[in-house]
């Protein structure tokens, strides 16, 4: 059981009212999660004592910073259990985690016909890098269908495994669903078919214990701001062979052994994809992240979740002219996106804020997957670590509400 | 949310006047908005003066963006082309009678830039339209 009173004593944001006088009730981490007083004092402290540009330098500060970015690396590592933290490269966010296998390991392997699996529940960051390198190389794109239980039907993957992918690329847990995929035996059976596997798991790493060698991993992409870090940095987890034969991303400093004027020589692992000056406090926030959630224990947030997520469905489903979307509670992480008959999903969004609650409406980065349920769009609440069944009544209190003024 | 959830709004929302298609018309647009996925298609009749004689608006979204499509539809039937032109997002504003942030002024002002679109000929629906 989470303390989750002394939880919320660790986020200052949670203190705050709205611009309406209202406390704050935030129900939107699935986009971005807010940030404990460990993570702030952390980048705080960076920028106040050892704020220096990273290696090479020989002076105290720059040692002290380089110290503090490699340490997270292997604070990160570990929280994944990665066998090293060379197997962590640093990217801007998930997206540009997708967008650097797109790059580099894709651009180096995939030809002209071969096939990428993705899934019809991806967020757009892991549709959009593979649509252009289809227009760019002609490669062929197939789906694993989402069943209308919000689950994806494997019996079509083992279908689509027989035209020997050379990818299989989906998301651990569906950011509008829920839904937690199988990611095990989805790697599984895609390498028995001969595949690499690439895991969008920007939702699962904040909210479950993820083991990428217990998984099988080939690749795996997360955020620090949706697991209490700061914006601007995630990581690309990747097998040491694979990361080790690709070309680099991008070009530039500290991704170099050596240069001369019209060659070079990139840099070994993990500095080899990490061209220029990184976010160096950035990284620091993302290991004190790490920390913090070690601290907590991921066991004891899935099930403070699981709880939180069972009991908003249950409230929410008696609730007249009310779908919510995904599968039962106990396939999926804490997420609810619904829809309320005759009442846009921003309306529903806008009013809920007057009273100081957070929610996202839209089709937060998964359009087909909206397409395909017939839906321009739906209301998503989410859930962390520090939200309570309180909060999930006042959401149900505020959703009668936008029902009798639409009445 | 008194405010933003006026009557006037509501009621164009629930029960508006102008929704439909106009077959044949002169003058057909339509666009979304990207961020919502809101959608407003317009159709118009043209008389050979250049004066609306008759419009309707189709399309899908919050109750910011039907409502603003319902009374600027309403507030244009009659208007000469050429006024249609001049309108800008106050316009909208003084129809709606509210202050809108940023995110939903892109609601309330789709119909106006579907609209603008439309009577330029244009092959899309720029945001500089209802500056």
């Amino acid at each position: 059981m989470l303390n989750v009173t002394e939880i919320r004593r660790q986020f200052p944001i949670l203190q705050r009212e709205t611009l309406h006088g209202a406390r704050l009730v935030y129900l939107d981490s699935t986009a971005t999660s807010q940030k404990p007083l460990a993570v702030i004092e952390a980048m705080n402290t960076y920028y106040r004592r050892s704020n220096a540009n990273i290696h090479r330098g020989v002076h105290t500060l720059a040692e002290e910073a380089t110290a503090l970015y490699e340490e997270a690396r292997e604070k990160i590592a570990r929280f994944i259990n990665a066998p090293s933290a060379r197997q962590i490269i640093y990217t801007r966010n998930t997206t540009e985690a997708i967008n650097l296998v797109a790059y580099s390991w894709a651009r180096a392997n995939l030809k002209a016909g071969d096939l990428v699996i993705l899934t019809e529940m991806e967020h757009h960051s892991n549709l959009v890098p593979w649509q252009m390198l289809q227009a760019e190389r002609g490669i062929e794109l197939d789906f694993i269908p989402v069943t209308e239980a919000g689950l994806l039907d494997l019996d079509a993957y083992q279908t689509l495994l027989t035209r020997t992918p050379k990818l299989v690329a989906f998301t651990h847990m569906s950011n509008v669903l829920g839904t937690i995929n199988p990611a095990a035996d989805i790697i599984r059976l895609a390498h028995a078919a001969g595949a690499v596997t690439l895991v969008d798991a920007a939702q699962s790493v904040p909210h479950l214990k993820v083991d990428v060698q217990a998984l099988d991993a080939d690749f795996l992409a997360f955020s620090a701001h949706k697991m209490c870090g700061p914006t601007g940095i995630g990581a690309l987890y990747g097998k040491a062979d694979l990361l080790e034969a690709m070309p680099p991303f991008l070009g530039g400093g500290d991704m170099i052994k050596e240069v001369k004027l019209r060659t070079f020589r990139p840099n070994s692992l993990p500095h080899k994809f990490e061209a220029g000056t990184p976010a160096i406090a950035e990284a620091v926030g993302f290991g004190a992240a790490v920390d913090y959630l070690t601290s907590i224990g991921m066991d004891a947030i899935a099930a403070h979740e699981h709880e939180i997520t069972a009991y908003a469905i249950e409230r929410l489903e008696e609730i007249p002219g009310i779908k919510v979307f995904g599968p039962h509670a106990n396939y999926k992480g804490g997420v609810a996106a619904f829809t309320l008959d005759g009442i846009h999903p921003h309306d529903v969004a806008q009013i809920l804020d007057k009273n100081g609650i957070a929610i996202r409406a839209g089709h937060h980065c998964a359009q087909p997957l909206h397409e395909k349920f017939g839906i321009p769009a739906t209301s998503r609440a989410s859930f962390y670590l520090y939200n309570t069944k309180e909060e999930v009544d006042l959401l149900v209190n505020g959703i009668y509400e936008v029902k009798q003024m639409f009445g | 949310m008194d405010d933003l959830y006026r009557e006037i709004i509501i009621e164009h929302y629930k029960h508006p006047s102008y929704r439909g298609k106009l077959e044949p018309h002169d003058i057909y647009f339509a666009d979304n908005n990207p961020l919502c996925g809101d959608h407003i298609e317009i159709t118009m009749q043209v008389g050979a003066d250049g004066v609306i004689k008759d419009a309707r608006f189709d399309g899908h979204g919050c109750a910011i963006s039907q409502a603003s499509a319902d009374l600027l539809i309403e507030s244009i039937i009659g208007k000469p082309l050429e006024e249609v032109r001049q309108l800008n997002k106050q316009h909208i504003l003084d129809l709606l009678g509210i202050d809108l942030g940023p995110v939903r002024l892109k609601c309330a002002l789709l119909s106006l830039k579907v609209l603008k679109a439309g009577v330029y000929g244009l092959g899309e629906a720029s945001d500089e339209l209802v500056e």
